[in-house]
């Protein structure tokens, strides 16, 4: 009876252990995301981001890659998460030292989170300085800390104002016919009267109606020395001038809360609105998302506050990273230079993703006005009009506090000022106290 | 070798050893303790005097508690504290009621009801929450608009005011939750002797008062139970509030609670130090409430009489 009982405890002491151990054996298996060996000359590299669009066109880069690389083989791992949890997953990894992937997609509002310190990025500065002259620089210094380049982004996101022709048409409205913002108003008034449409639709959980029209009135969330001037008077100018349309219904808050929801895409298919105002990179947004809009959409440059502001700004974008986690940097870097600073590789981020490159020396490149989706939807002289827009970018500064201003503007400046109708001025002061 | 057979019996003397199985048989719940539990929580208490980035961690004093100091904190307790109260108000009496009819003998088809107010239990959260954000949607065509439409209502967006925010946690709560509460309350019920109800009833009490003076009084214990642990789940509350408004971030933080804000501080925003003072601020605040609680309810009395 006794040695049995002991047996007994034995076992269970054994069952109680097995099931500690059992947490650490889980995470055994998962740490090793950067993967190190090569299987038969092939390289293993990971990568994830947030977009499977992106996805598909790192694999499509790797496919070209193994074409032309006989010798140094690629088996690219991607993988897409939701957007808040690519980026949590990415910092605790780098934290904690362990289970980053090889490469990963970084969003802009987001990198200030993995500059603080000592980034755990790989420098990319030997790939990107011999190619310096012909990329926006503005657009690699939104990842640069210290004079080092930590990421390589997919486009310049310049803004733009599409406009539904068939809807202007129809109120008798000329789109070249509007320059500034008051021109702008005076033709969502007749839209609204001659169709009963609003002219516009603002974003209430997301900041693209609102920052790419400060930066080109010449403000910004932050200066150059990252300090916060949200409340500055350029700032109040432009809300107080959008929740004026929402008062006079030219605008409305847009269904699902921002140009991103399915709600949204369903309403301006419908032909809900006569214009939205967003980067480039939404052109890929209409074609996927909104096909009955296809040849009503014309893309012109935004509408001015005063004359000598810039028409453009570049907006959002997506810098690729190298941690320092993974085992293969070099020909992580290599790639990464094929993949998304190679001439190669920016035509076909025009050809595969509808973003306007960072190079702007394949802008004016034959392969530029090929015919392909984005060309049947919108026209063939996309790239001519952009061109003339090249001198024209206001840039935005991204520094530590983008995340904090970024986040305070989604959850409450602009939902409290175009939902709400709060006052301007008080919103924005509380905005900018609640920024550490 | 010929200490071989020695050294077996000593360890087969250990094996036995009855001053040594005691500690063998807690070390598994030991170690788990200090690894799991102990050393997050000292570590935690560290983070929190910390400013912890990626080879620059180093010590900042009460910077981070001084930090708490912000609206996004108090919205954060407000909401909490707004979600606590009225899962209390309706969370303790509404399943107690419940039991009582479900523990009378003259209820029908009980063990059916039973069932059918646990199975939301069982559920998962993340598939609650997604059904109760399409259920309370914003289009014309979501079920509760409709529901609306049905009494000459217009349409709302359910979700982007603070009240009607609050109306669909409190109602996803309810559904949710009434069932673990029953069968605490049921099982209370059954240990209350029936001869106390016999003897009432011969001396002339009605239902109601012995409902009131008995069922109520001798289902105390329960009832302090259930209310800590649901103090605790409404401060503790997270996943509901990250489904409805599917993600962390909803508008002017009507869905902000103090684990969300811990999450957001931490994890999203790479500042892990003040993560941990604002765990360690909720830790303290339920601490106090729930003392102040248990001693109102005289929990901490010894039974004399």
């Amino acid at each position: 009876m006794k040695p049995l009982k002991s047996l007994k405890y034995v076992f269970a002491v054994f069952l109680a252990a097995s099931m500690v151990l059992a947490g650490c054996s889980n995470d055994k298996n998962e740490g090793t995301e950067s993967s190190g060996g090569s299987k038969g000359g092939t390289t293993k590299l990971v990568f994830w981001t947030f977009n499977e669009l992106h996805q598909k066109f790192f694999e499509k880069m790797a496919d070209n890659w193994n074409k032309a690389h006989a010798d140094q083989q690629i088996q690219l791992e991607a993988t897409t998460f939701p957007y808040e949890d690519t980026h949590s997953k990415l910092l605790v990894a780098l934290q904690s030292g362990t289970g980053a992937p090889d490469l990963a997609d970084i969003e802009i509002s987001k990198i200030g989170n993995f500059l603080k310190g000592e980034p755990q990025l790989v420098p990319l500065n030997d790939i990107v300085e011999p190619e310096i002259g012909n990329l926006v620089k503005s657009r690699l210094d939104n990842y640069a800390k210290d004079g080092k380049y930590y990421g390589i982004d997919y486009h310049v996101g310049a803004e733009v104002i599409y406009y539904n022709k068939e809807i202007l048409d129809q109120a008798g409205v000329n789109p070249d016919d509007i320059r500034t913002w008051d021109d702008f108003e005076k033709a969502g008034k007749q839209v609204l009267e001659k169709t009963g449409k609003p002219m516009t639709t603002l974003e209430t959980t997301d900041q693209w109606s609102y920052w790419p029209l400060v930066a080109q009135h010449g403000s910004d969330f932050l200066d150059k020395d990252g300090n916060v001037t949200m409340n500055d008077a350029v700032n109040v100018e432009v809300l107080t001038y959008l929740q004026n349309l929402v008062k006079e219904k030219v605008a409305v808050v847009a269904p699902g809360g921002g140009h991103h929801a399915e709600e949204y895409y369903g309403f301006m298919n419908q032909g809900g609105a006569a214009a939205v105002w967003m980067p480039m990179w939404y052109m890929g947004r209409f074609t996927d998302y909104m096909p009955d809009l296809k040849g009503k959409i014309i893309i012109r440059p935004t509408p001015v506050f005063k004359e000598g502001d810039m028409r453009s700004s570049g907006m959002g974008g997506t810098g690729t990273v190298i941690t320092n986690q993974s085992k293969n940097q070099e020909l992580a870097k290599k790639f990464l230079e094929y993949a998304k600073i190679s001439k190669e590789g920016n035509i076909e981020i025009w050809r595969d993703l509808g973003f306007d490159p960072i190079r702007t020396d394949v802008w004016g490149d034959a392969a530029m006005k090929e015919s392909n989706k984005f060309t049947d939807y919108f026209g063939t002289q996309i790239f001519e009009d952009l061109l003339k827009l090249k001198d024209e970018i206001a840039p935005v500064n991204i520094k530590e506090r983008t995340p904090a201003a970024s986040d305070v503007v989604k959850t409450k400046v602009v939902f409290s000022i175009f939902n709400d109708l709060k006052d301007v001025k008080t919103v924005l002061d509380d905005a900018v106290k609640s920024i550490p | 070798m010929k200490e071989g057979p020695k050294q077996a019996g000593a360890a087969k003397q250990l094996f036995y050893s009855q001053r040594v199985a005691p500690y063998v048989f807690v070390l598994p719940f030991i170690l788990s303790f200090l690894i799991f539990f102990a050393y997050p929580v000292v570590s935690t208490i560290l983070m929190s005097f910390q400013e912890v980035l990626p080879g620059q961690t180093r010590f900042i004093g009460f910077d981070n508690y001084e930090r708490l100091w912000n609206d996004s904190f108090f919205t954060a307790l407000k909401n909490n504290t707004r979600y606590t109260i009225w899962t209390l108000l309706i969370l303790i009496p509404l399943p107690l009621v419940l039991a009582v009819f479900l523990n009378s003998k003259a209820m029908r088809w009980s063990g059916f009801f039973r069932s059918a107010l646990f199975i939301p239990t069982l559920t998962s959260v993340v598939v609650a929450g997604t059904i109760f954000r399409l259920i309370f949607g914003q289009t014309d065509l979501a079920v509760m608009n409709m529901l609306r439409h049905a009494f000459g209502f217009e349409t709302i967006n359910w979700l982007a005011d603070s009240t009607t925010g609050m109306f669909v946690l409190v109602v996803l709560a309810t559904w949710r939750y009434a069932g673990i509460n029953l069968i605490y309350f049921l099982s209370g019920l059954q240990t209350i002797p029936q001869d106390l109800y016999e003897s009432a009833e011969i001396d002339g009490a009605n239902r109601w008062n012995r409902f009131w003076r008995i069922t109520v009084p001798l289902l105390k214990p329960v009832t302090i139970y259930v209310i800590t642990i649901s103090i605790y789940g409404g401060y503790a509350m997270f996943t509901e509030s990250y489904m409805l408004w599917s993600g962390n971030h909803s508008p002017n933080d009507i869905g902000l609670t103090m684990l969300g804000y811990i999450y957001r501080s931490g994890i999203e925003k790479n500042e892990l130090g003040f993560g941990s003072s604002i765990g360690l601020t909720l830790l303290a605040i339920m601490l106090v409430i729930n003392i102040i609680q248990l001693k109102f309810f005289g929990l901490f009395k010894k039974e004399e009489d």
